[in-house]
């Protein structure tokens, strides 16, 4: 198969009933290996690794507020790709996914904001700190309620999905703006990337690195959380479109009757 | 272009209402300041430049859902979106004429708010200078925000949701600059990264509005 037919063959799922039909026939999938890999991470991460010298049990939460974070930026991300194929080649399934994800995005957020002050808590002592990191989640939360407002707001679908699109890619440029403007506005208590990073996973970096005893749960939960929230995606996408639908035949039947 | 600017400062002027409000709400947020946080001088210059670049910020946001709307309404944002005169230029016209009756007065007032909230001596020049800067980018983003919401019946309050963490860079740099400036300290950097913010916005923004500008307009 050359490349340009397999572009097609994915612009084949711009078609809702294509999609429906594949993201029926895939859910089962994503639905069990997410929750096999979160039960199995999770139950791991939390009952059979080692407290940490320093912080004790508390270091658990990372099982939680790691994936979350990752997933709330990689939403913001996925609305963003999708806003421009909406933007560029007008598929209705795009826009809706894009909408369907907004609210996974704020749910990620703020469990990433809260478990992160929960454990910020009995380690720095302070719930919330106007920390770099801290506020430009926050900031990213303010900028999903928008979006999800302008949303909210506008009747006509395909006006709202030109709209919403248009501020995605605007805020896309505004949170990156923010994210550094922040860390120029105070010193940060939260410390560096020490997940994903090639330092710290070939152990070059020893100070921040996470021991491989919490590398392999928290890889086992990331996978989960993101088999969750392509699933999530999928079904809440399937939902609008069924929703649109629904309202296409409610219309047609008030200008027949 | 210059016809339209002054239709609109005109407007402005004479319509009544929208050029003082901003200013008497500035006003306004300044001396309420001092009843919230108490009139300790020494706490007053401390906040000063921050109290007065957010004060400055919420009356620009206070005019925006004017900007646009009341063309909408009597149906001349059609005229000039079929007008010879392409829509970024009427956008960016706007957003100048926007700047000239809101950010200009505040940027003029904001010293002698200044002197109400005990703001040391060398900060007064850094404030004019930085909201001088700043303003301009708050009435741009201001316009995108205005194109975004002006079909809604209700988009006064979504407006300030969705301009609002549009302003968090501008506000930052800012009331940076403003606070170094009251401080003493050097105030190079973030004064060249509100410029850029500033020369940014208005140089893309108005692309933007118009688009969405054109949408809603459809």
């Amino acid at each position: 198969m050359s490349i340009t037919a397999k572009a097609n063959a994915l612009w084949e799922y711009a078609n809702p009933r294509k999609f429906l039909a594949t993201s029926e026939r895939v859910l089962p999938f994503f639905w069990i290996t997410s929750a096999v890999c979160l039960v199995v991470g999770l139950t791991w991460g939390f009952f059979f690794t080692p407290d940490d010298y320093k912080q004790g049990s508390t270091v658990k939460i990372i099982y939680l507020h790691v994936p979350a974070s990752l997933m709330a930026i990689n939403c913001w991300l996925m609305m963003l790709a999708t806003s421009l194929v909406w933007l560029v080649r007008r598929h209705h399934v795009s826009a809706l996914a894009a909408r369907a994800a907004a609210p996974i995005g704020i749910v990620m957020t703020l469990i990433s904001l809260a478990t992160g002050a929960i454990w910020g808590q009995p380690m720095w002592g302070t719930w919330w700190a106007w920390d770099p990191r801290l506020t430009s989640f926050l900031i990213l939360f303010l900028f999903y309620l928008g979006y999800v407002a302008l949303w909210e707001a506008i009747e006509d679908p395909d006006t709202a999905a030109d709209l919403t699109s248009v501020l995605c890619l605007v805020g896309s440029v505004f949170a990156l703006l923010s994210r550094y403007a922040v860390n120029f506005w105070n010193q940060g208590l939260h410390q560096g990337a020490s997940v994903m990073r090639a330092a710290a996973v070939t152990g070059a970096d020893t100070e921040e690195k996470v021991s491989n005893i919490y590398f392999y749960p928290l890889l086992l939960c990331i996978v989960g959380f993101v088999l969750l929230f392509i699933a999530l995606v999928f079904y809440r996408t399937g939902t609008e479109i069924r929703a649109r639908r629904i309202k296409a035949l409610l219309a047609r039947e008030r200008v027949s009757g | 272009m210059i016809a339209l600017l002054l239709r609109d400062l005109k407007l402005a002027f004479r319509a009544g209402g929208g050029f003082g409000l901003g200013l008497a709400f500035f006003l306004i947020v300044t001396v309420l300041v001092p009843f919230s946080v108490g009139p300790q001088s020494s706490l007053l210059s401390t906040i000063a430049p921050g109290v007065l670049w957010l004060g400055a910020l919420l009356a620009c946001l206070l005019s925006l859902d004017r900007l646009l709307a009341l063309d909408w309404e009597d149906g001349s944002l059609d005229l000039l979106a079929t007008a010879p005169l392409p829509l970024e230029s009427v956008v960016t016209i706007k957003a100048l004429a926007h700047w000239l009756t809101t950010g200009l007065p505040l940027v003029l007032a904001a010293p002698f708010l200044g002197v109400l909230l005990n703001l040391p001596a060398p900060g007064f020049s850094w404030l004019v200078i930085s909201l001088l800067l700043g303003t301009p980018a708050m009435s741009v983003i201001g316009t995108f925000g205005a194109a975004l919401t002006v079909g809604l019946k209700r988009g006064g309050l979504l407006l300030s949701l969705l301009v609002l963490p549009l302003y968090v860079p501008t506000l930052i740099f800012g009331a940076e600059v403003a606070r170094r400036g009251a401080a003493g300290m050097e105030t190079q950097t973030p004064l060249l990264m509100l410029a850029g913010i500033t020369a940014a916005t208005v140089a893309l923004l108005p692309f933007a509005s118009a688009a969405v500008l054109r949408i809603n307009l459809r």
